[in-house]
C-alpha cells in the first residue's frame, strides 16, 4: 500500500509517536526515495514555495506592456484576489476534512458555496433590490456571512453530530443538496424582475478572470481575522484528526472546537464564493495533493503545503491560461475535469479496499 | 387496478388543465366562438395540444428509462441523469452539431444516441472493474463521471462559442414546444411499449447475472435492450426539450415504495406517474409567474432533489 494512495479516514495515528517525522510502514514512492524522508515535509514546502513566487513573478509581469506601475496595480488587485481565494479554499477544505475526519468530502462537495449563492439570491429575492444597491457592498457582505454561518452550523449540527451515518450517504446527500440549492436560488432568480435579476447578476458574476475587486479589503481583514482564531485552535487539529473518540480522551472540547472550525470553514467559503464564485473541485485537488506531497498528515505541513498548491495552480493557471493559451475563463472548467477524476479516483480507491 | 384508473383520471385531468393554461385565451368558450379556423383553435392545435403530448411522452419515456436502469444496474439511486448519460448524449449532440451541422435532426439525434450508450457503457464497465460494495457508492461514481463529461462538454462548447446551446440542451424547458418540434418523442414512446413488453425480462436481470441465466434468458441481451432503452429515451428527451434531472429517479422509487418491484406491474404506474408529475411540475411552472414561465429543469431540480434527499434520510442507512 502506497501512502499516496491511502485515503482512510485516519491514515497515520499521529499522536504518540515522538518523532516529528512519519515512519516508513510502506514501499515507499519515487519522491520518498528521492528526497532524505526526515525532511521531506521541509524540502517540499520550500520547492512549493518557489513555485509559487515563480507563479506570481511571472503572473506580474509576462507579456506586460506600457506603464509598470499602472500594469502593477491592476495586475496587484487580481493577484490578491486569487491569493485571497487560494487561501481560503486551502484552508477550508484541509480543515473541514480534519473535521469531518476524511478525504473525500469537501465544503464545496457539500454545497456550501450554493448555499452562499442561494443567501445571495434570497436576500435580494424578500428584501428587494434596493436593499442590495442602498447597503454598502461589504456591509452587505458581512449579513451573508453572518447568515451563512448561521444555516450551515445547523446544516451541519444536523448531518455531522446526530446519529452515525455513513460517509457515502453523506457525500451523496451533500451533493444532492447542493443541487437543491442552485435549483432554488434559479428558482428565485426566475421569480426576480429583469432589473432585479440584473444587479444580482451583477453581484454573482465572478470568476478567476473577474474577481470582484470592491470586496478586496473587506475579505482581506476577514482573512487575517479567522486566521488568528485558526492559529490558536492549531494545536488541536493533529488530535482531531484521530477522531472523535480520541480526540475526546485527549481533552479537546469536541463540540465546542467544531462549531469553532465550521464556521471558520463557513466564512472562508463565503469569502472565495464572493470572490471567484462556485468551484467545486479545487479544494479536493489541493488538499488530497497536499497529503499526498507531504506524506503525513501533520497540519502544520499539511496546510501550508495546500495553500502554496493553491497558489500555484491559481496563479500559475491562471497565467499560462491568458498569457500562453489565451483561453481567458477556462480554468474553472479544467480544474473542474481533473478534480472530477480525482474523486472518482478517490472513491474507486476507497472502495477497492 | 381502481387505483390505477384513479391516477389516469389524476394524470388526465391534468393533461386537459395543461391544454387550457396559458397566455392566449384559450378555453372552451373561445373556442366555439372562433370555430374551426378561430385564433383559440389554432393555439390549441399548434402550441397547446403538441406540448401536452410533450409533457406525457417525455415524462412517461424519461420516468420508464430510469425504471430499466435501475433494473438493469441493479441500483435504486440510478438515472439518466446518475450516470453520466444525459451529459453523454449532451456531447454527442454538441459534436454533431460542430462537425455536421446541416444533418437532419433525426440523424443528430441518433448521434447523441450512440454517444448516451458509450457513456452508460463506459459507466457499466467501471462498476465492472471496481466491485462498488456500497449502493450509494454507484450513483455518487456516476453523477461525477457526468461531471468530468459535463466539464468536457463544457470546455469544447466554450471554445465553439456554444455556451449559450448547451446551457439551453442542459436546462429542460417546454416552452419552445410547436407542432413539428416534439415529434420525436414518440420514439420514447415506442420504448416504453417495448419496455413494458420485456418487463418479466428486467425484472428476472434484475436478480442477477446467474440468476438469469439459470432461467435460460440470455442475460447480455437483456442488458444491451436496457441499455439501447435508456440511451435513446435519453438522448430524445435531450434533443427536444433538455434534460430534466430526476425524474427517472423519484418516480420509480415513489412507485416502489407503494407497490413493490414487479416490473410487469409498475411500468404502467411508473409511465402514468412520470407523465403526471412532469405535467404538474410544468403547469407551476406556468401559473407561478404567470405570464412569464419558469422551466421545467428549475421545478424538477427544486422537485427532485427534495424528494432524492427525502428518500436518501428517511430510514436508517441499512434498510436500502
Amino acid at each position: 500500500m502506497q501512502r499516496d494512495l491511502d485515503t482512510r479516514p485516519h491514515p497515520e495515528p499521529v499522536a504518540g509517536r515522538g518523532r516529528d517525522t512519519e515512519v516508513a510502514t510502506s514501499p515507499t514512492s519515487w519522491f520518498d526515495r528521492l528526497t532524505m524522508r526526515s525532511s521531506r515535509p521541509a524540502l517540499v514546502l520550500i520547492g512549493l514555495a518557489l513555485l509559487a513566487v515563480i507563479s506570481i513573478v511571472l503572473f506580474m509581469t509576462l507579456g506586460a506592456k506600457g506603464s509598470w506601475s499602472f500594469v502593477l496595480s491592476f495586475r496587484g488587485k487580481k493577484l490578491l484576489g486569487l491569493l485571497l481565494v487560494a487561501y481560503s479554499v486551502a484552508v477550508s477544505t484541509v480543515l473541514f476534512q480534519t473535521v469531518t475526519n476524511n478525504r473525500i468530502l469537501t465544503p464545496s462537495i457539500m454545497g456550501f458555496d450554493a448555499l452562499y449563492v442561494l443567501i445571495k439570491t434570497a436576500l435580494v429575492f424578500f428584501l428587494g433590490v434596493g436593499a442590495l444597491v442602498s447597503l454598502d457592498s461589504q456591509v452587505q457582505f458581512l449579513v451573508e456571512v453572518l447568515v451563512m454561518i448561521g444555516f450551515s452550523g445547523i446544516l451541519f449540527r444536523w448531518l455531522f453530530l446526530g446519529e452515525e451515518r455513513s460517509l457515502h450517504l453523506l457525500v451523496l446527500v451533500g451533493i444532492i443538496f447542493g443541487v437543491l440549492f442552485r435549483s432554488l436560488s434559479q428558482f428565485m432568480q426566475r421569480m426576480l424582475d429583469p432589473g432585479a435579476f440584473n444587479v444580482l447578476q451583477d453581484t454573482l458574476f465572478a470568476s478567476f478572470a473577474t474577481t470582484d475587486p470592491t470586496l478586496l479589503g473587506i475579505s482581506c481583514i476577514i482573512v487575517v481575522a479567522v486566521s488568528l482564531v485558526g492559529l490558536r485552535l492549531m494545536h488541536t487539529y493533529d488530535v482531531l484528526s484521530l477522531g472523535r473518540a480520541q480526540a475526546i480522551n485527549l481533552g479537546v472540547d469536541y463540540k465546542r472546537v467544531v462549531v469553532i472550525i465550521l464556521s471558520l470553514v463557513a466564512v472562508l467559503v463565503s469569502v472565495s464564493t464572493a470572490l471567484v464564485g462556485p468551484v467545486t473541485f479545487f479544494g479536493l485537488l489541493v488538499a488530497t495533493l497536499a497529503h499526498s506531497l507531504v506524506g503525513n498528515s501533520k497540519h502544520r505541513y499539511v496546510l501550508p503545503a495546500a495553500i502554496l498548491l493553491a497558489i500555484v495552480a491559481l496563479v500559475g493557471g491562471q497565467t499560462l491560461l491568458e498569457r500562453v493559451f489565451a483561453f481567458d475563463t477556462a480554468l474553472s472548467i479544467i480544474i473542474e475535469f481533473l478534480g472530477g477524476i480525482v474523486f472518482i479516483a478517490l472513491v474507486l480507491r476507497r472502495s477497492a479496499r | 387496478m381502481p387505483a390505477l384508473i384513479l391516477a389516469s383520471i389524476i394524470t388526465l385531468v391534468l393533461a386537459i388543465v395543461s391544454v387550457f393554461v396559458g397566455v392566449s385565451d384559450v378555453s372552451i368558450s373561445s373556442l366555439l366562438a372562433g370555430g374551426v379556423d378561430g385564433r383559440a383553435m389554432e393555439v390549441l392545435l399548434v402550441s397547446r395540444i403538441p406540448r401536452t403530448l410533450a409533457l406525457v411522452l417525455a415524462g412517461a419515456s424519461m420516468a420508464i428509462a430510469g425504471l430499466v436502469m435501475q433494473m438493469v444496474v441493479r441500483n435504486r439511486f440510478v438515472e439518466p441523469s446518475t450516470t453520466g448519460t444525459s451529459e453523454s448524449a449532451a456531447l454527442g449532440f454538441l459534436v454533431v452539431t460542430l462537425l455536421a451541422p446541416g444533418w437532419p435532426l433525426m440523424a443528430k439525434m441518433g448521434v447523441a444516441a450512440l454517444f448516451a450508450l458509450g457513456g452508460t457503457a463506459l459507466f457499466l464497465r467501471i462498476l465492472k472493474v471496481v466491485p462498488l460494495r456500497d449502493v450509494l457508492m454507484v450513483p455518487l461514481v456516476g453523477i461525477m463521471l457526468g461531471g468530468i463529461i459535463g466539464a468536457l462538454t463544457a470546455f469544447i462548447a466554450y471554445r465553439a462559442n456554444l455556451m449559450a446551446s448547451l446551457l439551453a440542451w442542459n436546462m429542460g424547458d417546454f416552452s419552445g414546444i410547436i407542432r413539428g418540434r416534439y415529434e420525436l418523442l414518440w420514439i420514447g414512446l415506442c420504448c416504453c411499449v417495448l419496455a413494458y413488453i420485456a418487463a418479466d425480462r428486467f425484472t428476472v436481470a434484475g436478480m442477477g447475472k446467474d440468476f438469469t441465466t439459470n432461467l435460460g434468458l440470455n442475460y447480455q441481451r437483456v442488458m444491451v435492450l436496457g441499455l439501447v432503452i435508456v440511451s435513446l429515451v435519453s438522448a430524445v428527451v435531450l434533443v427536444s426539450v433538455g434534460a430534466i434531472p430526476f425524474l427517472g429517479l423519484i418516480v420509480p422509487n415513489l412507485v416502489s415504495l407503494m407497490i413493490g418491484d414487479n416490473m410487469r406491474r409498475t411500468v404502467p404506474w411508473v409511465a402514468i406517474g412520470g407523465a403526471g408529475m412532469v405535467l404538474a411540475c410544468d403547469i407551476a411552472g406556468r401559473i407561478i409567474r404567470f405570464p412569464y414561465e419558469i422551466p421545467i429543469a428549475v421545478v424538477m431540480g427544486v422537485v427532485g432533489s427534495a424528494v432524492f434527499l427525502y428518500l436518501l434520510l428517511r430510514t436508517p442507512r441499512h434498510a436500502t
